[in-house]
């Protein structure tokens, strides 16, 4: 094609006489893009986010946000007659009286689990790759907004419906508010428009679950794509990759088309969910009462952690002065979310702080080249987890036969031994794995050929590794480590005199110290030492 | 766009919009627009591979056609109605919609992997910061405009602005005044303590049915029976602080937290609403008297007061005084003596204060 198209020719001047879109293309149609399969996970959410905004706005052509009373005259049979609210009537009719609506409302709610799902596996590469360092930390910040809002997306939405379930939700919500200190009678109130339930909350979270926050959440996907492209995308250690390139598929036309292939799977994939796999059965339900619940109520499952938070927590409660507070509601429901994304939030700026790291980063790390940071995750990943699967001790506890209140006690006590086993074994684990990188590029790669030397000996040939392994290995960044060191008068450096001070060149120290620095290339005269350093179980020659 | 790249003041060097290679270099480092076969880092696909994978997209494309005219026609040809019928348009829709999806997308990703070229083109990166000319620049053109404005020199005008500012900020707040009534003291008290139409005391009914219920029927000690105020059978804002559980015990099973004056012939009336955050405590197990909400595991000994033996729920269960009318029905004596449901920042230990007016 020697050029292009009348259509897309015409269009394109038109266009550029007006806006000069031609140098904004000019920049970006070629635009690289590196190529890692964790690089995907945070394209699930968007996909996912994409997919509800349009089966969302399906919904709302029927659903309607009221909790006035009707009676359900519509096809599903178990139900007829039955008095419910108009917000459940209009659900049953979506579900039963529109065609495709069944559909869309199931694809609704997988996405909406995919999307939290796909935001936390994509914060989880980052952080553990280290890509929210400089100069990423506001788009990293973004991102754990967009997952805060993501679960108050989801908790508005899945009270919607007003079945049984939901009303459970809403309910355990309404308890919460109303133990908030010297507010949250007040907060119960004004949310509910008086006593729980009352007859606005419905539409009020329609009205925050459809517009509101899909209104911020867009202007802040938006914001964190704009900075992902301005900054450029982090690449993983390889071959010619430096902390000065990028290198990988140009926008135009291969990631194009990559992208739109896997927008086209993640919906394909959560259209085989929603037609095979049945969510939220609200016909089973039934309309919501107060004085009613099922057993095995359970949250969508990013709201699991709290759940069991709620679960895990004794009976403490204060009374002082005529006034209450609920220490088993208030601890559960605000500190492990706030130790999370608090944590979260600031980690870039603790890990800066404690390194002393004022320079940019576009190589992501390999976890194992970080330890303490990788295991500073995965202890955050058990504490969450813990709290997430006790969130539903009592279905292990009817599915496992074990005794409830055990299950209890075992959460109360792993939620705090749990993240400090993890965190050492995670730890023992990177050292591990470094030793063992640092042995392949040393001694190379077993080749299973064995040799018998002239004095009798058999060794096992080691060749060099294949040079992209070798590459990726290589691509290990020391962690720097603030001068703390006294000088030649014994005097410390002016940062490490403090208390604070010398904590933190003593966190410094653990955190950046390299136990296992790569010796490259040195095939003969490393050996031995080597040997002694990998251990007597690692030898791999034959004496 | 963003191509302010001279300082007319200045001779300094011409600087770059951020991200983009320097303007005397190519567009993409190592790749002309036009990129001729054989270009480093544009690894050109084999053409028979090619041919052969064309065929495969194309038969990809061809499903994707199919299914997704296979849902439009499941659209037209199965109705709903019937939970049945329902089921089958679901199947059929969502069967059709998936496969286009899928197909299309397979066949896209062929096309990427088999017929475009591999590409391991290089792109060079630069820092984020602008340089300091730029920086200085920028800091000159903002205290020249500040100076020019006035505001930093117009004392009067800055404070009357922020003054001008602070009532209108707080307007969204106070507008959001009227989204629901104070709670004056409405937590404190429930529909058993409201007083009938005939004056009489205020009959327990059966959740769902609104039988009343007589003290003599109700006979069967480790039943459990959800009731609720005649009259609010069906008003959820009541029901959602009146519920109750009835219970029936052998006079030597009552232990000492239960109230027995609140109490007729071995019946016991509990607030069903957990005093944790407040789901309907519903679940009973019989041989150990043990109440159990199923949100968070609050276990209630029912015998004992409803005294809180496990879980998160810091108080017990509120008991209702109940008696009988002439006829012999379940009725309120009164109110609840303290707050039911989940704690709040007001309540104060109500259980103490109930004790001392007894006493």
């Amino acid at each position: 094609m020697n050029a292009p198209p009348k259509a897309i020719a015409g269009v394109s001047t038109f266009v550029d006489d007006r806006i000069g879109a031609g140098n904004f293309l000019k920049r970006n149609l070629r635009k690289i893009f590196p190529d890692h399969w964790s690089f995907l996970l945070g394209e699930i959410a968007l996909y996912s986010f994409v997919i509800l905004l349009l089966t969302g706005t399906f919904l709302t052509f029927w659903f309607k946000p009221g909790m006035g009373e009707v009676t359900y005259t519509g096809n599903y049979a178990p139900l007829y007659g039955v008095k419910m609210s108009e917000a459940y009537a209009s659900a049953l009719h979506i579900s039963f009286d529109v065609r495709g609506g069944l559909l869309m409302r199931q694809i609704h709610h997988w996405a909406a689990l995919l999307f939290v799902g796909g935001m936390t596996v994509h914060m989880l590469r980052i952080f553990f790759t280290g890509a929210y360092r400089k100069p990423r930390e506001l788009n990293w910040i973004i991102g754990i907004l967009l997952l805060s809002l993501a679960l108050l997306e989801g908790l508005t939405g899945y009270s919607l419906p007003d079945d049984l379930l939901s009303g459970a939700g809403l309910r355990i919500t309404q308890g919460v508010a109303q133990s908030i200190p010297i507010v949250g009678t007040y907060v119960s109130f004004f949310l509910f428009g008086g006593e729980y339930p009352g007859h606005d909350v419905i539409s009020r979270f329609y009205s925050i679950h459809i517009l509101l926050i899909p209104g911020i959440l867009l202007a802040l996907v938006s914001a964190h794509m704009i900075l992902m492209w301005v900054q450029k995308h982090t690449q993983m250690p390889g071959k010619n990759r430096t902390e000065k390139n990028v290198v990988g598929a140009p926008f135009y036309p291969a990631f194009m088309i990559k992208s739109g292939a896997f927008f086209l799977f993640t919906f394909g994939v959560i259209a085989l969910l929603g037609t095979f796999a049945q969510i939220n059965p609200i016909w089973l339900f039934g309309p919501y009462t107060p004085a009613d619940i099922s057993a095995g109520s359970q949250p969508d499952w990013y709201m699991g952690f709290l759940e069991g938070a709620l679960r895990l927590m004794p009976s403490w409660e204060i009374n002082f002065l005529d006034h209450t507070v609920t220490l088993s509601v208030l601890i559960p429901a605000l500190v492990p979310l706030g130790i999370v994304m608090t944590g979260l939030a600031l980690y870039p700026f603790l890990e800066q702080w404690i390194t002393g790291d004022r320079r940019e980063h576009h190589v992501a790390d390999r976890p194992r080249n970080n330890p303490h940071r990788t295991a500073i995750g995965i202890s955050g990943m058990t504490f969450y987890g813990l709290l997430w699967l006790l969130g539903a001790n009592d279905e292990l506890s009817a599915n496992f036969h074990l005794d409830l209140y055990t299950t209890t006690w075992f959460g109360r006590i792993a939620v705090f031994v749990g993240p400090a086993i993890a965190y050492w074994i995670t730890y023992r684990m990177c050292i591990g794995l470094q030793r063992k990188d640092a042995e392949v590029l040393s001694h190379g790669v077993e080749s299973g050929v064995i040799k018998r030397l002239p004095n009798g000996q058999y060794i096992e040939v080691h060749t060099p590794p294949a040079e992209d392994i070798a590459e990726h290995i290589r691509g290990k960044k020391e962690i720097p480590v603030l001068e703390s060191a006294e000088d030649g008068e014994g005097i410390p450096p002016k940062g490490a005199r403090s208390a604070i001070g010398r904590l933190r060149a003593k966190m410094s120290q653990a955190y950046g110290t390299d136990r296992v620095p790569l010796t490259d290339g040195h095939h003969e005269e490393a050996h031995e030492e080597e040997h002694a350093g990998v251990g007597a179980g690692d030898r791999k020659e034959l004496h | 766009m963003t191509e302010q790249n001279e300082y007319p003041e200045s001779g300094r060097v011409r600087t770059r919009v951020l991200g983009t290679p320097p303007a005397d270099a190519p567009i993409v480092d190592s790749d002309p627009i036009h990129a001729p076969e054989g270009v480093p880092g544009v690894i050109p696909q084999d053409p028979v591979k090619a041919r052969k994978a064309e065929r495969l997209v194309a038969l990809l494309f061809l499903i994707a056609f199919l299914a997704g005219a296979g849902f439009i026609a499941s659209y037209v040809i199965f109705q709903v109605g019937t939970i049945s019928k329902t089921a089958t348009s679901n199947l059929a829709l969502g069967g059709t919609l998936a496969l286009a999806l899928m197909a299309l997308a397979a066949g896209l990703t062929v096309w990427v992997r088999q017929i475009m070229p591999k590409y391991n083109l290089i792109q060079e990166r630069h820092e984020m910061r602008s340089d300091d000319g730029t920086r200085e620049y920028v800091k000159e053109t903002f205290l020249q405009g500040a100076d020019e404005s006035g505001f930093v020199k117009h004392k009067l005008l800055r404070r009357t602005l922020l003054l001008a500012a602070a009532p209108l900020g707080l307007l969204p707040l106070v507008l959001l005044k009227d989204l629901g009534p104070l709670p004056g003291t409405s937590l404190r008290h429930t529909v058993w303590g409201e007083p009938t139409k005939n004056g009489k005391p205020r009959r327990l009914v059966v959740e769902g049915t609104g039988q009343p219920i007589r003290a003599a029927d109700f006979n069967s000690p480790g039943g459990i029976l959800s009731v609720v105020p005649e009259g609010y059978e069906e008003d959820l804002n009541a029901l959602a602080k009146a519920t109750l559980i009835l219970l029936k015990f052998r006079p030597e099973e009552i232990k000492s937290g239960t109230n027995l004056n609140w109490t007729h012939d071995g019946i016991v009336a509990y607030s069903k609403i957990c005093t944790h955050v407040g789901c309907p405590a519903a679940l009973y197990e019989q041989t150990t008297h043990h109440i159990l909400c199923p949100c968070h595991q609050s276990t209630f000994d029912a015998a004992d007061g409803a005294r809180v033996v496990f879980g998160p729920a810091a108080r017990p269960l509120p008991q209702l005084p109940i008696g009988i009318d002439e006829e012999g029905y379940l009725v309120a004596k009164s109110d609840f003596k303290v707050p039911v449901g989940p704690s709040f920042w007001e309540r104060g230990d109500a259980e103490a204060e109930a004790r001392e007016n007894a006493s």
